[in-house]
């Protein structure tokens, strides 16, 4: 995955309230930046976050209410403006546009989806899909056009005359998506889309979330609270507590190597299958198991789940061969390994 | 004994003690020292005089300006009154069916219809037809300005600094107190009527204005930026269109309280609308005929509302009463129909003019069947009469003390009469401060010393320190000098006589319709029947401008302050009904099933659960009753009150400006100081309850 960075975000601070900007006069450490700031009885909503979204990934950004996940994911667009910090949108400081340079930059590369759906409750789903095409001066049978082809995209054909009370919330995040995809941005940026959702519906998009993914290929940032949500979507999550970003990494690293007890606390009830996979196993167990044999004609890849690969460890006594990308051997784990594994885990 | 009581007195009862003192001292010395009682001419600030003459001033410097508007409004009125007086009625009867219809579906069309059947058949469209023209003007007026202020008092924080404020007195400044000022600056003429009504009809709009653009829910205005709206395609096409079934009850709101001002400023005589009719015949003491043009102010009032209500509330897509005909072709279907009439009224003049024979006029029987009850029922009717004001309203005007006659009460009140109300009256405020608190015999004492003195004839500084000890202990220190500055302004420039008798009718009509609202919100929140019936009653006499109250009441009882003290209870028993009845039935459910699951009975869930749950709700509920109160009490002056209302009317009548100016602001005072004790009281119930 080396794909060249797409948005960059560096010390972007937000801190509310009146004259902020004298906490940012001086070079001075974050954490003492942020004692200041807290002395002067200013909030600090974002503190000194960085991270860099490669093209085509999924980035989540996942925390508690109060974190600041949804301020940074707002500060991006500049729907908030940031105190301090640069977003770089392929290399271009998006906090040095212009008004209208911004609104260009909305129009055309951004597209952001909201946990309440933010639909217009006066247009029919057709005209809400449609509106970002309308903003921007297309005429009438264009747009609709666009709109009606984003609309099949998320399933809703035969629903564009509806207005968003008469359908459910469901449906009407999937007008939100199709309304966000409309004007085919770079950047998708979504704000706890599923959150208001009820369970059921709520895995329903998420698998339909990755459908669309493998499709269009977009830059994205998803927030959520979720962390299991974040464990299935991500590519890499951020995790935030308090403006801080705690730890940054792929969701098994998260997993299997928490930066602190912050993010342990979230891993605890992960279930382990879903995350330890067969490379992890190997790596656990190298010093303690017996020299290999490898008698075994099952082979697995080396990261697949534990999930996926116990039908098949169950039906071999002797273990199962463990291959890498290029399909040479790198090991041999035996149902005892799994276990001694899952117990490992069990004592962090 | 004595000892340990004063060691732990608290505070706050010291404070009473004190005022207490004074009350007695001042009630001690009243009759040695006159100017306890009656506050000196001599002492009176000549606030009345310096506010003509600043006024004398403006108009002499500023007519020019003031009078060029009036010119203008007076064009743009003689083309809406042109227009509706020219138009056939049956040409114009169509024409608002064909709104109705689109705004609300066949029921309303057919209502409407009726209505203005009535108007024909009765004979007085032409006069209805100029309070419409009035009101067609007014309302455009100020629904564009009151939007303009709302958005701009929203754009700007120093905008909004100076707009609420003003809000807030334009709403509690009596509506007469309103068209002095306007007659000296606009002059004589029906643009008074326009004018006043505009200014009256500002304020929902501008509320309602401000209330739904900033309720536009943050998401909403964030997917407009995102989609990279402008600020203009961000306003015209986010936030208007999404706040725009709020902003149309601002439009219903500004167009009942245009008519409702309209329908005043006919006061001063200056169109021969619909207005001048009732008043006229009201005045000649012609209840039937007024009656009969009462009703069509209350048809207008209904129909107007009911149309601008369907506009707001109506879903623009579902119509269910013509399959596969749009508004449009509605609206075309219905000029081609008036178009048609209108052509067909040349030919037919009875279209055009609704001949006299055909008018059915039953004021003659109406006035028989009133003076065939008044004369039948005369005993019943004087001894209602007599018992509330012997034993409600003279008391607490003139106190007890010169109330208690053989004629009235059957006996005379001799000192030891007296001495034994006090006695009584010490035990029971000694019993209740020992059985629950000292707060309950400070307002037992309080209310008792009330009751022998009067409001009238107490000393002013009695009622003064009792009423800002009241407001500062019951809320706090500043609402307590907001009170005592309210009060001074009403002892200083003269009016307190009239704003004692103003207070004291207010409240004994607040008393009774309070109780009675209460009574009948409780049994509506049980009884889904009496509801059904209770509704529609409500919403009737809410939307009805008020001096149609006066009408049925004053057929009864006469001019009087009776007569005023029903008006008033008519109209202020509304809010006391909703506000109780919308308080117990929406306590949280979660708290109602589980006081049910405990095991408690209808009544206990009422006593024990709903009814603290409500206070708050109710309290906000007394508050608006007192506001209707107030609003009344200022028209009930037509029917010969003695208050502040009088003055107001006086002031008009005679154009003094410094009069109405006073009279109105210590009537808006009243109405504030209620206002923010009351809000003040039902926050921290709520707090206390952890509501919200």
């Amino acid at each position: 995955m080396s794909q060249p960075i797409k948005l960059g975000c560096h010390g972007i601070w937000k801190v509310y309230g009146d004259n902020s900007e004298v906490f940012f006069d001086r070079e001075e450490s974050p954490q003492s930046r942020r004692e200041r700031i807290v002395r002067g009885g200013h909030i600090p909503a974002a503190c000194d976050v960085s991270f860099e979204v490669e093209k085509g990934e999924i980035f989540v950004i996942m925390g508690l209410s109060g974190s600041g996940k949804s301020t940074v994911v707002r500060c991006l667009s500049r729907l908030i403006e940031p105190s301090a910090g640069q977003v770089l949108l392929d290399g271009e400081n998006l906090l040095e546009k212009s008004k209208a340079e911004l609104i260009e930059i909305r129009r055309h590369r951004l597209g952001m989806v909201f946990q309440h759906f933010g639909l217009l409750p006066h247009q029919t789903v057709l005209e809400n899909v449609a509106f970002p095409l309308r903003v921007q001066g297309l005429n009438l049978s264009d747009r609709e056009a666009r709109a009606r082809k984003m609309i099949e995209l998320v399933g809703l054909e035969g629903r564009e005359a509806n207005y968003p009370r008469e359908l459910s919330g469901g449906q009407q995040q999937r007008v939100g998506i199709a309304r966000s995809l409309a004007v085919d941005p770079e950047i998708w940026l979504l704000d706890e889309p599923f959150s208001a959702l009820d369970p059921l519906i709520r895995r329903q998009m998420q698998d339909e979330f990755l459908r669309l993914q493998k499709l269009l290929h977009k830059t994205i940032i998803f927030i959520t609270h979720d962390f299991l949500e974040a464990l299935k979507l991500a590519d890499r999550i951020a995790i935030m507590k308090d403006g801080w970003v705690v730890q940054i990494g792929a969701p098994a690293e998260l997993v299997s190597h928490p930066a602190n007890d912050y993010v342990a606390e979230f891993t605890r009830d992960v279930p382990r299958l879903k995350i330890i996979t067969a490379g992890e196993v190997l790596k656990t167990c190298e010093s303690k198991s017996e020299p290999k044999e490898f008698r075994s004609n099952t082979t697995i890849p080396s990261n697949s789940t534990l999930e996926n690969l116990l039908p098949d460890l169950a039906g071999s006594a002797q273990g199962l061969t463990v291959v890498g990308a290029d399909d040479q051997v790198l090991g041999k784990i035996t149902m005892h390994d799994v276990i001694n594994t899952l117990a490992n885990s069990m004592e962090k | 004994m004595k000892h340990g009581f004063s060691r732990q007195i608290p505070p706050a009862l010291l404070v009473w003690i004190l005022a207490g003192l004074v009350s007695g001292v001042s009630i001690f010395y009243r009759t040695e020292l006159p100017w306890l009682v009656n506050y000196p001419e001599a002492w009176v600030l000549p606030v009345i005089e310096w506010a003509n003459t600043g006024m004398d001033w403006f108009v002499e410097n500023f007519r020019w300006f003031f009078r060029s508007i009036s010119w203008l409004l007076s064009w743009a009125m003689s083309g809406a009154l042109a227009v509706l007086v020219w138009l056939p009625w049956a040409a114009a009867i169509v024409l608002f069916m064909g709104v109705a219809l689109i705004a609300g579906g066949w029921s309303l069309a057919v209502f409407t219809v009726a209505a203005l059947m009535y108007m024909v058949v009765i004979g007085y469209w032409e006069e209805s037809m100029r309070t419409l023209a009035l009101v067609s003007v007014s309302v455009p007026l100020s629904v564009i300005v009151g939007f303009g202020m709302g958005v701009a008092a929203l754009r700007s924080r120093r905008t909004n600094r100076i707009v609420q404020p003003a809000l807030d007195l334009m709403q509690t400044v009596p509506t007469f107190a309103y068209l002095v000022p306007i007659l000296l600056l606009f002059g004589f003429g029906p643009v008074v009527g326009l004018i006043a009504s505009s200014i009256y009809a500002c304020p929902p709009m501008v509320r309602n204005t401000m209330l739904a653009l900033s309720r536009v829910p943050e998401e909403v205005v964030e997917s407009g930026k995102m989609s990279g709206a402008t600020e203009r395609q961000l306003f015209w096409w986010v936030r208007f269109p999404t706040a725009l079934p709020t902003i149309m009850i601002g439009v219903n709101q500004a167009t009942m309280a245009a008519l409702s001002m309209v329908i005043i400023a006919a006061i001063i005589g200056s169109s021969a609308d619909i207005g001048w009719e009732v008043l006229s015949t009201m005045r000649r003491a012609n209840f039937g005929e007024s009656l009969l043009a009462g009703i069509v102010i209350a048809l207008i009032a209904m129909v107007l509302d009911r149309i601008t209500r369907a506009f707001a509330t109506r879903d623009s897509r579902k119509r269910k009463y013509l399959s596969g005909v749009s508004n449009l072709q509605t609206l075309v279907g219905t000029l081609f129909v008036t178009a048609f009439f209108i052509i067909a009224a040349q030919l037919y003049p009875e279209l055009n003019d609704y001949p006299d024979d055909w008018v059915f006029y039953p004021a003659g029987y109406l006035n028989d069947i009133v003076a065939f009850v008044t004369v039948e029922f005369s005993g019943i009717l004087e001894a209602i009469k007599n018992g509330f004001l012997f034993f409600l309203l003279l008391p607490l005007r003139i106190g007890l003390e010169n109330t208690i006659r053989p004629f009235t009460w059957g006996f005379t009140l001799t000192p030891v009469i007296s001495g034994g109300y006090a006695v009584m009256t010490m035990l029971l405020a000694a019993f209740l401060g020992v059985r629950y608190s000292w707060r309950v015999s400070v307002g037992i004492l309080l209310v008792c010393s009330i009751l022998f003195f009067g409001f009238e004839h107490s000393p002013w500084p009695m009622i003064i320190i009792l009423i800002v000890v009241l407001a500062w202990q019951v809320v706090g220190l500043w609402i307590g000098i907001l009170t005592l500055s309210g009060l001074g302004f009403m002892l200083v420039t003269g009016v307190w006589v009239p704003a004692m008798r103003s207070l004291y009718l207010c409240l004994a009509a607040v008393l009774c319709s309070f109780l009675i609202g209460c009574l009948l919100g409780i049994l509506a929140s049980q009884n889904n029947r009496l509801s059904g019936i209770l509704r529609p009653i409500i919403d009737t006499l809410q939307t009805m401008p008020l001096f149609v109250l006066l009408i049925p009441v004053l057929m009864f009882f006469q001019v009087g302050e009776f007569t005023a003290f029903l008006a008033i209870i008519a109209y202020a028993i509304v809010p006391a009904i909703r506000y109780t009845e919308h308080g117990l039935r929406h306590v949280d459910p979660e708290v109602v099933e589980a006081a049910r699951s405990m095991g408690c009975t209808e009544r206990q869930l009422l006593w024990e659960v709903r009814l603290p749950l409500a206070i708050p709700e109710i309290m906000l509920g007394l508050n608006q009753t007192i506001m209707f109160a107030l609003a009344m009490l200022v028209i009930a002056a037509l029917v010969g009150t003695r208050g502040l209302g009088q003055s107001i009317y006086i002031a008009l009548s005679k154009a003094d400006f410094g009069l109405g100016l006073v009279a109105g602001l210590s009537m808006a005072l009243i109405a504030i100081i209620a206002d923010r004790v009351l809000h003040a009281y039902s926050r921290r119930q709520r707090q206390a309850l952890g509501l919200q």
